[in-house]
């Protein structure tokens, strides 16, 4: 039971844990009751395995508050994740998805971030704008992602600029035996390798400082792309078994109750935030 | 089709090709395993035995109206994935006849306890059949003289299970193949492995690219003269495409050539001579990308790889251009969705083919060019036969790369035709994908009007039996994604039956590839996601997803027999003679892949966009089948 807060809030919430992550345990039984978190290992600031990742302690702090300890299944992040894990049960809840994504049931959201340039503080482009003229001319680094039917926002809103032969792609699903795939976009600003990144806020917040060289990190004036259509901010939320209503409930309530603990996180690891917009779980009204 | 082995001393089969069995005795006169008449007693039958394994050179040279068999190949043993070099999928064998093959009986079956897609074919050698499994790709080998199934060892290769997350498309593996008594095939984590054939130890092991950049191996080798010929796979994740070729007996990395960039490192040379204009020039794997994008162009080589020993050249296909989005990769972005035919032995370039400049469809271009001399208005024609996943299926000079046919074969509306004098697609600009822009009903789907199952060819009727699709799809939409950590945004693709609807997602059909026309078609209900073989007793059979394998007539298409399994088919016929003298078929169930990757990753019918828009294509499939992998052998009673 959860030991740090008292009143009937805390006690029912703690009820409901408890009914949960009994259910969980099935047979044989587990003993002590675990958080169960599907996460990727090498992928910072989110997780990695020595839980060095703002999304492992987020699940730290939930599974004091349900008075249980943290399991992982880990996997790298790619096509196939929830499929792979939290869909076999072997594990219950992946700490961030967009809200709405919809191969899982989706929480609340509890952070909204959103893309950002980063460039050398001292003698880099001051580009705050998609529609900067100097984004024809200087070199571009972004994530790119393979030919799955899909690509990051600023790869096709580039493209549909006509700045192409400027930008150099990144792949996010990178050489996975070095740490943090994604992190070697920013390693290239600070590298010279390119003037500006265009890259996804929680990477350039918490990698950015750790360079060399001061790096500016700056939000992209836009939060939907009007030559595009893309969008550039994201509301993430946790996302659990879409026949999993009542594990979503109970983690709807923690965020809420743990929103100044979540925050003040966030902003430890460099994450840039906005105001959340929509603060409806997709489980609500689900039971 | 004449003068294949006497042609090529570099292909002949050897006496001592380590397929000989310590107590047969080789009969020069014996029949060389086509046993036409009806075999009475062990005498004859121990003769025809040893003729099969034997196989002197000069007959088996005259003997092979279907193409030429490696070494070690005889008409009742089948050693390379295709049976032959030119990728025929024929045999002489005719003991099952349109006749007789009504009364065709399950011998055996074996059960792998895998749910993955069961792509490819055994091998039989030696009286030893062998099997690759889907991941964890075990080689197992069993032992024919005996009651079925009898394994005589499996092997279990090292295996990174990183690997298991990269493959696109189900953890699939399309087979193996013997040489030097060797039995060679691809492991998903990017390494080829050599086991020998009798004993199941594995004699040398080469890492070819590093599964941590996303780059997998599903493709079956082929082995020609002295060198193993391997494609990766893994476009979808944005890595650059090759292939290569190895030493057989070392494993060795003798070439590889990529896929895009600089003429140095496409294996492109002095003696390359594309028959177009637009794909002539110095580094065009350069120049038809802006910037460096090439760098990041996928155009992998996960298909089948065939060969002929005449010109001497090996013929294969590059898969899409990476990375997908079409915008962001201005120009032709060559080579993608080429047809390269190179020298086996050094790996240069000799001509290349590029079917989609700019694909913005996912059209693969690896399907399997068949090797094959054709009547064409009154002359022969030294061709390859290529059913590509645009449309279209194409007859190619093969001794420069000139486009002779180009047809379509499926409902398809992305181009018009292709044009004879450019090579080049006339498209439908109206069908152009851009990513978050909707673009409605492209026919054929992404997943081709045929995928990599391949095709028969029979010498006799001069026509190929191939598998077919007929989906059509939406492109566009915006999707939020997830990978890494990073929240993107995805274009969705949603496929859906074409023109006659659900009850005609699939045709089994015969082509002409002189004319260009059909022949005869058999609808399906499901893509037909298996492959084909054709046979001297003018038997055709494949098999279908919901677990259909069928028997049909080569001349009319006519169902001649079918059995049903409890698990749909991927995977592609064999016939072989076993020790007994009887003619056998084998063939894999177990479905899967892209198309079936719906069952065994029970992927929900809510999300129709998931496994790149396949699940939407076979909703229902889950209804009309089970996963779960197994082999099966078939033979006529008594006999």
């Amino acid at each position: 039971m959860p030991k740090s807060h008292a009143g009937v809030r805390a006690l029912v919430l703690g009820a409901v844990a408890v009914l949960l992550l009994a259910a969980t345990a099935a047979s044989p039984p587990r003993a002590p009751r675990e958080f169960r978190v599907c996460a990727d290992p090498n992928n910072l600031p989110f997780s990695n395995k020595a839980g060095e990742g703002f999304e492992n302690e987020l699940a730290r702090l939930f599974a004091r508050d349900l008075d249980a300890t943290v399991s992982y299944d880990w996997l790298a992040m790619q096509r196939g994740f929830s499929r792979k894990t939290l869909k076999t049960g072997s594990c219950d809840v992946i700490m961030g998805v967009p809200a709405h994504y919809d191969p899982v049931l989706t929480t609340k959201p509890y952070y909204r971030t959103t893309y950002v340039f980063v460039y050398r503080a001292n003698g880099g482009p001051r580009i705050t704008s998609l529609d900067d003229s100097a984004l024809k001319h200087v070199r571009i680094g972004i994530h790119v992602i393979g030919d799955d039917y899909e690509n990051t926002p600023p790869a096709q809103a580039l493209a549909m600029r006509g700045i192409i032969s400027n930008v150099k792609g990144y792949r996010i699903v990178d050489d996975y035996s070095k740490p943090n795939p994604p992190s070697h976009l920013i390693d290239a600003v600070a590298h010279g390798d390119v003037d500006v990144a265009i890259v996804y806020g929680p990477f350039a917040g918490y990698f950015a400082p750790k360079e060399p060289v001061k790096l500016a990190v700056v939000p992209l004036s836009q939060e939907v792309d009007s030559i595009s259509g893309m969008p550039f901010t994201y509301e993430i939320a946790m996302g659990v078994r879409k026949d999993d209503p009542r594990r979503a409930a109970m983690l709807d309530s923690l965020i809420d109750r743990e929103r100044p603990a979540i925050d003040s996180l966030l902003e430890r690891y460099g994450i840039p935030t906005l105001p959340i917009r929509v603060a409806r779980s997709a489980a609500a009204g689900k039971e | 089709m004449h003068c294949r082995v006497s042609c090529s001393s570099e292909v002949r089969p050897r006496q001592d090709s380590g397929v000989v069995p310590a107590n047969s005795h080789a009969s020069p006169n014996a029949a060389v395993g086509r046993s036409r008449g009806i075999l009475h007693g062990q005498a004859i039958l121990a003769a025809a035995l040893a003729a099969a394994m034997l196989s002197p050179p000069m007959i088996s040279a005259q003997s092979q109206k279907g193409g030429t068999l490696p070494p070690g190949g005889t008409d009742s043993n089948w050693v390379t994935p295709a049976r032959t070099y030119e990728g025929t999928r024929y045999s002489p064998l005719n003991k099952i006849t349109t006749d007789n093959v009504s009364s065709l009986q399950e011998a055996w079956s074996y059960t792998t306890g895998i749910k993955d897609g069961h792509e490819g074919q055994p091998l039989v050698v030696d009286n030893t059949m062998y099997m690759v499994t889907p991941v964890p790709n075990k080689l197992i080998a069993f032992d024919l003289t005996k009651p079925g199934p009898a394994i005589k060892w499996e092997f279990s290769p090292p295996i990174d299970v990183a690997s298991y997350g990269k493959a696109c498309c189900d953890t699939v593996n399309r087979g193996a193949v013997f040489s030097n008594g060797l039995i060679i095939y691809n492991v998903l984590d990017n390494h080829t492995v050599a086991v020998d054939a009798k004993t199941g130890k594995m004699v040398w092991r080469t890492k070819l690219d590093n599964v941590e950049t996303g780059s997998t191996i599903t493709m079956a080798p082929l082995v020609v003269g002295n060198r193993v010929i391997v494609g990766n796979s893994g476009g979808e994740l944005g890595v650059r495409g090759w292939i290569a070729g190895l030493d057989v007996k070392t494993g060795k990395v003798a070439w590889r050539a990529y896929h895009t960039g600089p003429d140095k490192d496409v294996l492109i040379g002095a003696n390359f001579k594309p028959y177009y204009k637009s794909m002539q020039g110095k580094d065009m794997g350069v120049k038809t990308w802006e910037g460096e994008q090439w760098k990041l162009g996928g155009s992998t080589a996960w298909g089948w790889v065939t060969y002929d020993p005449e010109t001497k050249l090996i013929f294969y296909g590059t898969s899409n251009p990476g990375v997908w989005n079409p915008d962001m990769r201005p120009g032709d972005n060559l080579w993608s969705t080429t047809i390269f035919a190179r020298d086996p032995v050094t790996g240069q370039a000799k001509w290349a083919y590029q079917m989609g400049p700019h694909d913005m469809y996912d059209y693969d271009g690896v399907n399997e060019n068949i090797v094959a001399d054709i009547p064409m208005n009154g002359q022969t024609r030294k061709v390859i036969i290529h059913a590509d996943r645009n449309g279209f299926i194409y007859t190619i000079d093969r001794t420069n790369g000139q486009v002779l046919v180009a047809e379509k074969f499926k409902p398809t509306n992305w181009a018009t035709k292709i044009d004879l004098e450019t090579g080049r697609p006339v498209e439908d600009s109206s069908k152009a994908t851009h990513q978050g822009k909707l673009t409605k009903d492209i026919c054929p789907s992404a997943s081709g009007a045929k995928d990599q199952q391949p095709a028969a060819y029979d010498p006799e009727t001069h026509l190929i039996y191939t598998p077919s699709t007929n989906l059509c799809m939406d492109y566009g939409g915006i999707e939020t994604k997830y990978i890494a950590g990073a929240a993107y945004v995805g274009a969705a693709v949603r496929m859906y039956a074409g023109p006659g609807g659900n009850d005609a997602r699939g045709e089994f059909l015969a082509w002409d590839p002189a004319t260009g026309k059909k022949v005869w078609g058999i609808t399906e209900k499901y893509p037909v996601w298996a492959g084909a073989l054709a046979t001297a007793g003018g038997v055709v059979f494949y098999g279908t997803m919901d677990g259909n394998f069928k028997a049909v007539s080569a001349k009319d298409g006519k169902e001649l027999w079918k059995t049903h399994f409890e698990s749909g088919v991927i995977g592609n016929p064999i016939t072989y003679i076993g020790p007994d003298g009887k003619q056998y078929i084998a063939v894999y169930s177990g479905v899967g892949g892209w198309m079936g990757a719906i069952v065994p990753g029970d992927l929900s019918t809510d999300d129709p966009w998931a496994a790149l828009g396949a699940v939407g294509a076979v909703p229902d499939l889950k209804q009309d089948t089970k996963p779960g992998g197994a082999l099966h052998v078939f033979v006529l009673p008594g006999s």
